[in-house]
């Protein structure tokens, strides 16, 4: 997308929104009684930091700014769409952060608007009662309901590692049957993105992601957990577009992982100038100099922290001079090596390399973070080349 | 199934003699509001009583398999996954833990942040509990509908002398925005709730309106105090500055702007926490103290709790220690050698009591048994239910030379009061002299939810010497990290230990070959919802049911109030599995990982 494109394509383009809008509007909403206009007043928020907030994220989806009305009215019919949310091996922390109205920001809200189907699965009381509410909204909106999915899916022990509901249905079948009649399936964290933490080696459960167990494209929206700008702006891409977004080689949405952290990093300037952090707490460190040494992984990694931050812009792991862990790349607990090390120092000094007597280090060692090395190199070749599916 | 013994054998004849015919069993599952998935299960008589009663985690989690074999730099940033809630302090505990095995001692600077960050986790756990997942067991959100908002403006004044949000128009607003919600009670997620009217909510409308003011102002206080982390973490949930040696947030604290930010929002926290959190304790505390479900004396008298919350070279603002039968009198050292757990009614091989440095979890599901219980129309039901003479929980048994223990902010409070600690004895008299409430009192289920706002406070009043004195001892020294080496040829073994909002958390680790070799944790959780011991003793959450007079079985609120007042963490078990109802028979995973299980 973006600077390849003339203003005349972006006409055409505002005309296909502009129509989909349309189409979405004549599809009855989910809750007659409400709106986004409603929820953001009652939430304190004004009509002007709705609007700003869709300035903001029509910038992130690369669109220019005229298109910034489009996106205040696409989040608009956005309840048409129901939204199916299942819970998987996971710990909280992706709900935690958007759904527990804990962080009443304009996209939790808009999660809160959106999300009615999820709600009433989270909400029921009875175990049989949610597996019932599940069958009759995947039965009630075939082939229309966006499927999100948060935590990974055990598929050991042929599945059971993972049960739901009165009648102790598997995780991985109830995934996979609504998979299968979704309009369109977001795979929201590292977790049902890649399988996540408990995939790592030894992977007790045989956890894996969601797009290993359906045949379905599935968009992963990693991270640990992702920023829920990412998460509304996925919803909001879909809602405008109605297609899949352009993907990379994890299917990651290209408009917001297809920078490295790295890449627009606010210490990069001192990784230039060969300033590094040697140390913990050293004089680099409090001059805030590039935190590869002491491990940080935003070379290898793909997302839009270093523009959008954490907690309403309050930080992130580079400012706190930690550096990235790598969270949202495929298998990073087990492919990004020791965590205040960098990884190049993976392949001749390093806890995993020679000395590991156990089974976990047999396992991963040295081939595993060489294919990583390849892999990296191959989504680095692979970001430039044109995605079939742009 | 390996609980035979014939003391066992009688002990489970005793008890279904009393499940005659006259007794009803009543599950609640899932028990909301709570991080996690739980299930209580009581067996109630004809007089509503309760006479029976389990627990049990349908969760069981794998992460400390996972740790083992790791560098242990790594190790911290997967316990945090543990969950996403205590997303601090499993952290923290665990970088503790191996600072302590590795025999580093981290500099004071870090020391202090890491209290500052503390502080914030303990501002945003405590705020949400109580307004977003205890408070509905006390405050009767479509009884606030009714409320005259200027008496209840009025009111707010008996209770602090500067109220927050309860303007006569903030509050016109409020009820205004809960009408909305009131028309959908399957709706929005935080007022779905089936039990409003129910008899045992004692606030008057006005009384409802103020609380209720308050849980929509804390929505937006909980963001303030996630902000108020993430300063110092980067992010909150999964905060990232610790490391082994310390923390890498130096650039902050070197920087007044962000010195300031971190005041500016703490003191609003503080603000909340004292004019409306423990302003509505006192309020619960005046309407509550004849409603006898929660001024039932505890079922476990013994509570423990360890040293935390450093604000200043070797000054922590709560001590170490434990206390039993209830008895504030004497107060006894902990000997860590005497902390085990066991599984007799727990689904692993292993019954027998372990040293957490050497646990081990060999699972054993057995699953739940058919059978009958209440439906929501209180006819009986076919359920899946828990087998009171098997195994019937992931959660093991903790014990303290084999005795349960409840763990907590009210165990905090009772060991620090024990221990003549001048914060605690003067925040708990003038609160127990305030609310004219003797000091059995505490030992209830309204003391267990009054002392979460008490030591939130002591906190919000006294965390600020962290802050202070960090300033102090920046001017003469910066060092954030320490410097250290690890020996390949070298075994070591520690823990970190200390309270969490939640209460005692201890995560264990021994390192061989510089990596991690066994791992456990010993989650608060893990000790108040623990099952039965072989010795038929139960822990507190079961034990705290028994003899629970419940007014309407269908609507079993005494239940969840008494169990939400421990502030149940189940999520602390990351979904590896969940079992509920399900059988299963085998595991692929290596008895000889040795990780803990506990929830």
């Amino acid at each position: 997308m973006g600077s390849g494109i003339k203003d005349t394509s972006y006409d055409t383009l505002y005309e296909s929104f502009k129509e989909r809008i349309e189409q979405l509007k004549r599809l009855p909403k989910m809750d007659e009684d409400n709106s986004i206009d409603k929820v953001i007043k009652e939430n304190g928020f004004s009509r002007r930091d709705f609007m700003k907030w869709a300035g903001a994220m029509t910038a992130m989806l690369s669109l220019p700014s005229t298109f910034t009305p489009l996106m205040a009215d696409a989040i608009k019919v956005a309840d048409r769409l129901p939204i199916i949310w299942l819970h998987m091996a996971e710990c909280t922390g992706c709900s935690e952060s958007l759904l527990r109205s804990a962080n009443p920001t304009i996209d939790s809200l808009i999660f809160d608007y959106i999300s009615l189907e999820y709600h009433e699965t989270l909400m029921a009381a009875a175990g049989w009662q949610a597996e019932h509410n599940l069958e009759s909204a995947i039965e009630k909106y075939k082939g229309r309901y966006i499927l999100m999915v948060e935590g990974g899916i055990p598929t050991g022990n042929e599945g059971s590692f993972l049960t739901i509901g009165g009648h102790a249905k598997k995780g991985k079948d109830i995934a996979l049957e609504a998979s299968e009649h979704s309009a369109a399936i977001f795979a929201i964290g590292t977790c049902s993105s890649f399988g996540g933490v408990q995939a790592a080696v030894p992977n007790p459960t045989g956890a894996v992601g969601l797009s290993e167990v359906t045949h379905k494209t599935v968009i992963n929206v990693p991270g640990c957990p992702p920023s829920e700008k990412n998460i509304v702006g996925t919803l909001l891409h879909y809602l405008l577009y109605g297609t899949l977004p352009a993907l990379d080689a994890y299917n990651r949405p290209k408009w917001a992982y297809k920078n490295r952290i790295h890449d627009l990093c606010e210490r990069r300037g001192h990784f230039d100038a060969g300033e590094f952090v040697e140390q913990f707490g050293d004089d680099g460190a409090k001059e805030g100099y590039c935190l590869y040494k002491v491990g940080c992984k935003g070379p290898y990694t793909f997302n839009n922290c270093s523009k959008n931050k954490f907690n309403q812009g309050t930080s992130w792991p580079v400012q706190v001079g930690f550096g990235c862990m790598g969270c949202s790349e495929p298998d990073f607990w087990d492919t990004m090596g020791t965590v205040n090390e960098p990884l190049s120092d993976k392949l001749y000094d390093t806890p995993f390399g020679g000395l590991g007597a156990d089974a976990t280090a047999d396992k991963i060692g040295l081939t595993l973070l060489t294919a990583t090395a390849v892999g990296i190199a191959a989504h680095a070749a692979i970001s430039t080349i044109k995605n079939p599916k742009e | 199934m390996n609980t035979n013994s014939t003391e066992n054998d009688k002990e489970i004849k005793s008890k279904e003699s009393k499940l005659s015919s006259k007794t009803k069993r009543v599950v609640v599952d899932p028990i909301t509001r709570i991080e996690g998935h739980l299930r209580a299960e009581v067996i109630v008589g004809d007089d509503g009583i309760v006479q029976d009663a389990f627990v049990s985690s349908t969760l069981w989690r794998g992460l400390e398999v996972i740790a083992k074999g790791r560098d242990p730099r790594n190790v911290p940033l997967i316990m945090q996954r543990i969950c996403g809630v205590c997303t601090y302090s499993h952290y923290l505990k665990s970088t503790i833990a191996v600072e302590d095995a590795l025999g580093i001692k981290i500099p004071l600077n870090a020391e202090l942040v890491r209290t500052l960050m503390n502080a914030a986790l303990f501002f945003h756990d405590h705020v949400v509990h109580f307004y977003h997942l205890h408070g509905v067991d006390w405050v009767d959100i479509v009884s606030a509908l009714s409320a005259d908002e200027k008496k209840a403006s009025e009111l707010a004044f008996k209770y602090t002398n500067s109220p927050i949000g309860t303007g006569v128009n903030e509050l016109k607003k409020v009820k205004e925005t809960v009408a909305k919600f009131a028309k959908h009670p399957q709706g929005l997620g935080p007022f779905a709730n089936a039990y409003w009217g129910h008899g045992t909510y004692k606030f008057t409308p006005e009384q409802n309106l103020i609380a209720l003011s308050h849980y929509l102002k804390a929505l937006e206080m909980q963001r303030v105090a996630a902000q108020l982390l993430a300063i110092f973490g980067g992010k909150q949930p999964h905060p990232q500055s610790l490391v082994v040696g310390g923390v890498t947030c130096v650039m902050d604290i070197l920087d007044p702007s962000r010195m300031g930010e971190y005041l500016t929002k703490y003191k609003k926290m503080a603000e909340f926490v004292k004019n409306a959190y423990v302003a509505d304790i006192k309020m619960a505390a005046e309407m509550y103290r004849d409603e006898v479900s929660v001024v039932k004396p505890v079922g476990v008298k013994n509570f423990m709790a360890f040293r935390d919350f450093m604000v200043g070279r070797d000054e922590y603002l709560f001590d170490s220690g434990y206390i039993t039968d209830g008895d504030l009198s004497k107060v006894f050292d902990i000997n860590e050698d005497l902390i085990t757990e066991e599984a007799t009614h727990s689904w692993y091989a292993d019954d027998e009591p372990l040293h957490p440095y050497d646990g081990k979890t060999n699972p054993n599901y057995t699953g739940f048994v058919d059978g009958k219980s209440i439906g929501l129309d209180g006819k009986e039901i076919d359920s899946k239910l828990i087998d009171p003479k098997g195994k019937y929980s992931w959660i093991k048994s903790p014990r303290y030379d084999g005795k349960p223990m409840e763990v907590g902010p009210l165990a905090c409070l009772l060991v620090s009061y024990a221990r003549g600690n001048k914060l605690v004895k003067d925040s708990v008299n003038g609160f127990l002299k305030e609310t004219n409430l003797p000091v059995e009192a505490l030992f209830t289920t309204l003391g267990r939810t009054a002392a979460r706002a008490l030591q939130c406070e002591i906190i919000a009043d006294n965390a600020i010497k962290a802050f202070n004195n960090l300033i102090e001892n920046l001017k003469v020294d910066q060092d954030t990290c320490a410097i250290y080496a690890v020996d390949k040829d070298k075994e070591y073994k520690g823990r970190g230990i200390g309270d969490v909002p939640r209460g005692m958390l201890s995560h264990w680790i021994r390192i061989k070959n510089g990596v991690c070799e066994n791992y456990q944790a010993v989650v608060p959780s893990t000790w108040n919802a623990s099952p039965e011991d072989a010795n038929g003793i139960k822990g507190p959450y079961e034990a705290d049911l028994v003899g629970l007079k419940i007014l309407d079985i269908t609507q079993p609120l005494e239940i969840i109030r008494i169990i939400h007042s421990y502030d149940p963490c189940i999520a602390c078990a990351v979904h590896v599995m969940d079992t509920k109802g399900n059988k299963l028979s085998e595991y692929k995973v290596d008895p000889l990982y040795g990780g803990a299980c506990s929830i």
